[in-house]
């Protein structure tokens, strides 16, 4: 594909950007290697029975005989069909950055209803995807050389998506598995202190809720006193609430709209919320991000930015349809959930009989499983080489914890929305076959624990969540 | 009591409180006017037309008529990915079909003259995502692009808002129909560094908006050529080409690097998108086109932040791989803007103005110097003034364009019925005779 003269590597490199040339694409890390395992080896229940499982992608295709059904039902919403094409000419010229009024009220019916709260559809803004939402809002609310808290264990492409071209810091606040990756506020504190230390300029918290990897979400008193940190330091908070609509099971989801209602004392202007369909409704291809702020200034700084990353007309048309249909989104909304929650109670189930334990989540499209008693040692190298096992020998593509920036070796993202369930079984057996060959390395744990014996596998305490009074009166 | 302490309300980014997302321009208010009191053929007959809008609806029909007659298979099935592949489709190299697509439409376009190759299709948001993405690539904070005046106002913002990258001007004038010389560009360049500015690209559109004419061959080899003596890139922005009235009349970069057998290649970068064309603004389609591989790598990865609909791509895939439709749009299309070209010109001219010569785009560049009261940008804004309120026409001053020279305006043509461009010209024929007689009253005093 090489045009044109060859210039040395070098000189090519010089004649682009800093941003251009640098790494902050994020795509050297490890995160992609098992990526690369499965483009090269992709399972096929018949053509390739034997290849790589994809179990690393965050995808929610559960919901899609539900969508596709409607579809049918409802040809107009499509400006390419009979019913639909009279709508087609005034969709295509319209490319006003505020977006279509159905689709902006759309959306915010639609996030009211996952909520319980009630969204202004004047402060719904687009962007292209949540990454490109996530980006825009970086660019308003921070500058070069700033940062922003991020709890740990996070979206590895957050390092992308924030930090790449707006040249802002990401700052871990660091959450361990001895209280269930909780983010206190001591490692608000901590994290905040060193920063200053640092003489690093801190303008704001990055918070996910429902958390992407952990999948759990945040209880009320995590968040008010989020809250009321933000508050104190008078930094911003911003809320991907992207998997807001995949909470399965209690407790109930509670957004940071909903904690900001009903506090007077919290200035709004410092609340942003990033969102889009990609996850909730399973639509990544059609790129709908959406920046909600409570702050006026940054939705209109927002509302300009989003000519770079606007939601194709088309697509709006479409959605706006889809989801105002009241009935539909009901049904969609808990149908979702079941599914999800059944999903979870199996793949959870089976590790459970093979002795591999996963934290307690109620949300997302994956779960977080805990295989530290498998490394050989806790370290990120040894998390590495029990990676790469399961990649080529076990052939799943899960994801490491350390990608995520987890300060804790042998945490692994489970992804279970992905694939129908005939593949999942396929899965689930590969790995109960490996739990089962495989020793555990840990010799501190209390109780020696043969894998052969799958029948006292149920017993063993050690088996249990990280939640077990026993592992946390050791640790 | 609680004692109230005033909260320091906190700060935005720097990007966000400045000015540069260009809306404070004069640019903008002519857009108020309109969207105060828009004109409407029935509801709204003395109404602001707005002309300041280059958006291509005269040849809506054609497409309409495609999807009358090609439902199914622009939707999902049939042979198509169903709507499950569809929406789960996101990877930034795009749907196989739709790049394979819009290289052989660009290929349409130049006549078979040129040929692009599918794997080097980067798709953006619109042509407004690509003009950032590719300053993000090629020009470090601080740095600068050249842009021959008068350019489109959108620049401003686009090139420079959040990527921090200046733009500066190289100007051209009327004496020789605004085109670019090699002394404007050396000019430029020198003034550049003369403010220790490193200049990383040269960015050119063509046809040229607001000229509304095609940059001639001749004049593209001197481009090709500074650049490449200045080791710097070169973005050619051709949003436009398929709206130049007659194919042969349009020379792309594309070309000129084909017949150069593609040395010194990787420093040109083109940029292109349906929203003219085709007019369809409102879909986001864009497309970076490079010859440097590494640009391509880097523009795919970050394209991520804008995405091109799989939803929109799947629609317009099939639409353009069907050859016999292509052509008939592209032949019916120039052919429409040509004749509207033509009506606008002579209406103009029967008014007592002149315009630059054009062959191409949704506008003309229309002359008003010999009017002004005073030849500065205060008498042009003054005139443009008069036109927005009296005269109830939306146009664009030629200072929103950065134009050198006052007096010029980009009045566009082809977002309206033809009706309604007969009612606008009718009116500045009045506003004129008006003129004339007042100022003959005047002169006779």
């Amino acid at each position: 594909m090489t045009m044109g003269s060859t210039s040395s590597d070098q000189q090519q490199k010089q004649l682009l950007s800093k941003i251009a040339t640098n790494h902050g694409h994020g795509e050297d890390s490890s995160y992609f290697d098992g990526w690369k395992a499965y483009d090269n080896n992709p399972f096929h229940p018949i053509q390739n029975p034997n290849g790589v499982i994809q179990m690393g992608l965050a995808e929610n295709q559960l919901g899609f005989d539900l969508i596709e059904d409607w579809m049918r039902r409802n040809p107009q919403a499509s400006i390419c069909t009979a019913e639909g094409v009279k709508e087609f000419k005034d969709t295509a010229i319209f490319q006003d950055y505020h977006g279509l009024l159905a689709f902006r009220q759309a959306v915010a019916k639609f996030m009211g209803k996952v909520r319980g709260v009630t969204f202004d559809a004047n402060r719904i803004v687009m962007g292209g995807g949540s990454t490109g939402a996530n980006e825009m809002l970086t660019f308003c609310l921070a500058d070069p050389g700033d940062a922003f808290l991020i709890p740990s264990p996070y979206y590895p492409a957050f390092d992308r998506d924030l930090r790449w071209r707006t040249g802002v810091q990401l700052l871990p606040v660091v959450c361990e598995s001895s209280n269930d990756f909780k983010i206190t506020k001591d490692a608000l504190e901590v994290a905040y202190q060193k920063a200053q230390e640092a003489n690093i300029n801190v303008k704001g918290v990055m918070i996910t809720n429902p958390s992407n990897p952990l999948g759990t979400i945040l209880d009320r008193e995590t968040l008010q006193s989020i809250v009321s940190f933000i508050n104190e330091k008078n930094i911003h908070l911003v809320c991907d609430e992207i998997y807001a609509a995949t909470v399965f099971d209690e407790p109930k989801f509670i957004s940071i709209a909903e904690i900001i209602e009903g506090d007077d004392t919290c200035n709004r202007d410092l609340i942003h919320i990033a969102y889009s369909l990609s996850k909730d409704m399973g639509f990544p291809g059609f790129r709908v991000g959406i920046v909600y702020s409570y702050n006026d200034e940054v939705v209109n700084c927002a509302r300009k930015m989003s000519s770079f990353g606007l939601v194709s007309t088309q697509t709006q048309h479409m959605i706006a349809s889809l989801l105002s249909d009241d009935m539909f989104v009901e049904r969609f909304i808990t149908e979702n959930a079941n599914r999800l929650a059944k999903r979870y109670k199996i793949i959870t189930g089976e590790l459970r009989k093979v002795g591999i334990g996963c934290l307690k989540s109620n949300a997302g499209l994956f779960c977080w499983m805990d295989l530290r008693k498998l490394l050989k040692e806790p370290t990120v190298e040894a998390e590495m080489e029990l990676w790469r096992v399961i990649i080529h020998d076990v052939k799943l593509n899960v994801s490491a914890g350390s990608s995520f920036h987890c300060s804790e070796p042998g945490w692994f993202r489970v992804c279970f929305a992905n694939m129908d369930d005939e593949t999942m079984k396929v899965a689930l057996k590969r790995i109960q076959n490996f739990a089962i060959r495989r020793k555990p390395f840990r010799s501190n744990l209390r109780l020696s624990f043969s894998a052969r014996r799958m029948d006292e596998a149920i017993m063993s305490p050690c088996i249990m969540s990280p939640r077990s009074p026993l592992v946390s009166a050791r640790t | 009591m609680a004692i109230e302490i005033e909260q320091p309300s906190v700060g935005l980014s720097r990007v966000a409180v400045s000015e540069t997302h260009g809306e404070d321009s004069p640019y903008f208010a002519g857009w108020k006017a309109y969207d105060e009191n828009p004109y409407d053929e029935v509801k709204n007959p003395s109404g602001v037309i707005q002309m300041g809008l280059a958006e291509n609806q005269v040849s809506f029909d054609l497409l309409e008529e495609y999807l009358e007659q090609n439902l199914e298979s622009s939707t999902w099935g049939n042979g198509n990915s169903s709507f499950r592949e569809n929406a789960l489709f996101q990877d930034y190299h795009g749907l196989k079909a739709f790049s394979k697509a819009m290289a052989s439409f660009m290929e349409q376009i130049r006549g078979g003259r040129a040929k692009f190759d599918p794997n080097r299709i980067v798709l953006t948001a619109g042509a407004t995502a690509a003009n950032e993405l590719l300053t993000f690539i090629l020009a470090d904070p601080g740095d600068a692009l050249l842009v021959p005046t008068p350019y489109y106002p959108g620049f401003d913002r686009d090139l420079r808002w959040r990527t921090g990258v200046k733009i500066v001007p190289v100007h051209c004038n009327s004496t020789n129909n605004f085109q670019v010389t090699p002394e404007a560009l050396e000019d430029a360049y020198s003034k550049a560094q003369a403010m220790n500015i490193k200049v990383r690209g040269l960015l050119i559109t063509n046809p040229s908006n607001p000229l509304g004419a095609t940059i001639q061959r001749s004049v593209l080899e001197e481009i090709l050529e500074f650049v490449t003596r200045k080791n710097i890139h070169l973005v050619s922005d051709e949003i436009y080409s398929g709206s130049v009235f007659s194919s042969s009349e349009f020379t792309s970069i594309a070309e000129i690097l084909e017949v150069q057998k593609y040395r010194n290649a990787e420093r040109v970068h083109i940029v292109y998108s349906l929203s003219k064309d085709l007019g369809l603004p409102g879909f986001r389609v864009g497309t970076i086109y490079s010859y440097n591989d590494q640009v391509v790598t880097t523009a795919r990865r970050m394209s991520s932040f804008s995405l091109v609909s799989s939803q929109t791509q799947n629609l317009l895939a099939s639409m353009l791989s069907d050859s016999k439709f292509t052509e008939n749009y592209i032949r019916t299309n120039r052919e429409r803007l040509r004749k509207r070209y033509e009506l606008i010109i002579e209406g103009l001219r029967k008014a007592g103005i002149e315009c630059l010569k054009g062959n191409g785009g949704l506008f003309c560049w229309m002359n008003l110097s010999p009017f002004l009261d005073k030849p500065t940008r205060e008498g042009e804004l003054d005139l443009w003034n008069s036109i927005v309120q009296e005269v109830k026409l939306n146009i664009s001053p030629g200072s929103s364009c950065h134009c050198s020279e006052p007096g010029w305006f980009r009045v566009c043509f082809a977002n309206m019925s033809e009706q309604t461009l007969e009612i606008a010209l009718k009116r500045i024929n009045d506003f004129m005779e008006k003129r004339k007689r007042s100022w003959l009253l005047f002169s006779n005093l």
